[in-house]
């Protein structure tokens, strides 16, 4: 049986650099920081007071105080990411059918805002104040939950989630429903809203978050031999991946080809990832192989790349693994030098990227790269400068706390 | 007292339904006509609660399905 082709049609962004497609690409592409002293809460007592805040977004520009209320702030990212993505996509629901349209939008932690003002009440004022509306909205489902019912489609829906790997995986279990021939289209993708007192604290005091507090802009540094962490950032992205004979027949145009995927694990440690990247390289290996192709044919690795010391050395030395003499010869950066970590929503966010540099041809930066690690191989990361590269195929890598691995394989779509 | 009660309640629902207060009688029905679901019963119930600082059971809160029939049942308690 051959398989269905899978392609992108569409792309909905809320982050740190842009409430939209082209805001976010420029961001990226000219390497300006989305890292800021964090506004949402008072941090003085925090060891970290910077994030990749969303900071100019108003729910009650999108949605009715009545809803609103019904949802947590990782569903209000996810359903304005949709929305943008529908568009770009020109989806009309009403000419399609609806039972193969399906929704997978991971996240790694869910509705943490409602989780946390709900114990608050908990606390204070006892079990019976508490709002009935706390389980629905604190799910990790509620946002693949809420796409549906907004859009009245009847396909599968869920969330998935495997840490910072969540919406990768969930594009890659896209991409197999897709094949498989279960749905023609999929909303799918991750949203994350886990900046919050007890989100940061959490983070900070596993020692992985950066506490670069006086240079917010240069605090998230991949690969770079003086980074001291990552940066938590918040935001969503949903793509629309479509069988491509369903988008020819409705003359859709196809950004992107997601021409295959692979996922492994490490099964090594609950945070650390395994050491010599074995895990990530299986998870590479898994990835060509179900695009059928050869390492040389890859120009350009979307690296996981999020400033912690051990993540970068790791992905690095699998990238060698996998890739050997050709390794030095790929452009790699790490879009999360401009963003900080979405978490479960960073995989989707760059594959986003992925798209736009194989569009225009251009490949992003790591910025904050001064001084490379040796520990990180030698390998061009592609420092501060984006550059013009003729691009056909891009890897991009996600690998979440508990050893999940996913590696997505996007290719610019001829026919 | 009895318009002060009518007025916190009124103002309460409006809040929580997201409606204006001068949409809002005695004989406005919560399903019907503000499209209440059981969940929003169950806000507004402890929303009540915590505004007039009584408590509301089960049993009781299953019987209000009006505007009016929630004022009384405060001005009652």
């Amino acid at each position: 049986m051959t398989k269905r082709r899978v392609v992108v049609t569409g792309i909905g962004v809320i982050s740190p650099v842009g409430h939209d497609r082209e805001t976010a690409w420029a961001a990226v592409r000219e390497g300006r920081s989305g890292v800021k002293t964090i506004t949402a809460f008072d941090t003085s007592e925090f060891d970290v007071r910077i994030a990749g805040e969303i900071q100019d977004f108003d729910p009650l520009q999108h949605f009715d105080k009545r809803k609103l209320n019904r949802r947590d702030r990782f569903v209000q990212f996810a359903l304005v990411a949709a929305e943008q993505a529908i568009g770009q996509a020109r989806l009309d629901f009403d000419r399609e059918d609806r039972s193969r349209i399906g929704a997978f939008i991971g996240t790694g932690i869910g509705g943490l805002h409602e989780i946390e003002s709900q114990h608050t009440r908990l606390v204070k004022s006892g079990p019976r104040r508490t709002s009935p509306l706390m389980i629905p909205k604190l799910m990790t489902n509620a946002a693949a939950g809420q796409v549906a019912m907004r859009y009245n489609i009847h396909g599968p829906s869920m969330s998935i989630s495997s840490a910072c790997a969540s919406s990768s995986h969930a594009i890659a279990e896209a991409v197999q429903s897709i094949r498989w021939g279960t749905v023609d289209v999929q909303l799918c993708g991750g949203s994350e809203a886990a900046l919050t007192p007890l989100g940061l604290s959490g983070f900070q005091q596993m020692k992985a978050l950066s506490t670069r507090n006086d240079d917010p802009p240069g605090a998230s540094r991949p690969f770079d031999a003086s980074r001291d962490g990552f940066v938590m950032a918040e935001g969503a992205a949903i793509l629309i991946l479509e069988d491509l004979d369903h988008a020819r027949a409705r003359a859709a145009e196809p950004l992107a080809e997601i021409a295959g995927y692979g996922a492994s694990s490490d099964a090594y440690h609950i945070t650390l990832p395994e050491p010599e990247g074995k895990g990530a390289a299986l998870a590479m290996r898994n990835a060509l192989a179900d695009a059928g192709l050869q390492p040389e044919q890859i120009d350009y690795v979307n690296a996981h790349g999020t400033g912690t010391q051990a993540g970068d050395s790791a992905e690095a030395q699998a990238i060698v693994r996998v890739f050997g003499d050709h390794a030095q010869k790929l452009a790699i950066s790490s879009s999360k030098s401009v963003f900080g970590h979405l978490l479960g929503a960073s995989g989707a966010l760059e594959s986003a990227v992925c798209i736009w540099a194989l569009q225009d041809n251009i490949v992003p930066p790591t910025i904050n790269l001064t001084e490379p690690d040796p520990d990180c191989c030698g390998l061009d990361f592609v420092p501060n400068e984006a550059r013009q590269r003729e691009l056909h195929t891009v890897i991009s890598n996600s690998f979440g706390f508990g050893g999940h691995n996913v590696s997505l394989v996007i290719r610019k779509f001829a026919d | 007292m009895a318009d002060d009660v009518r007025e916190r309640v009124i103002g309460l629902i409006a809040e929580r339904m997201a409606v204006e207060a001068d949409q809002i009688t005695d004989d406005t029905h919560f399903i019907n006509d503000l499209q209440s679901d059981s969940l929003d019963m169950a806000e507004l119930v402890i929303d009540l609660e915590e505004e007039f600082d009584i408590t509301i059971s089960d049993e009781d809160a299953q019987k209000i399905e009006t505007v009016g029939q929630a004022i009384s049942h405060i001005e009652e308690a």
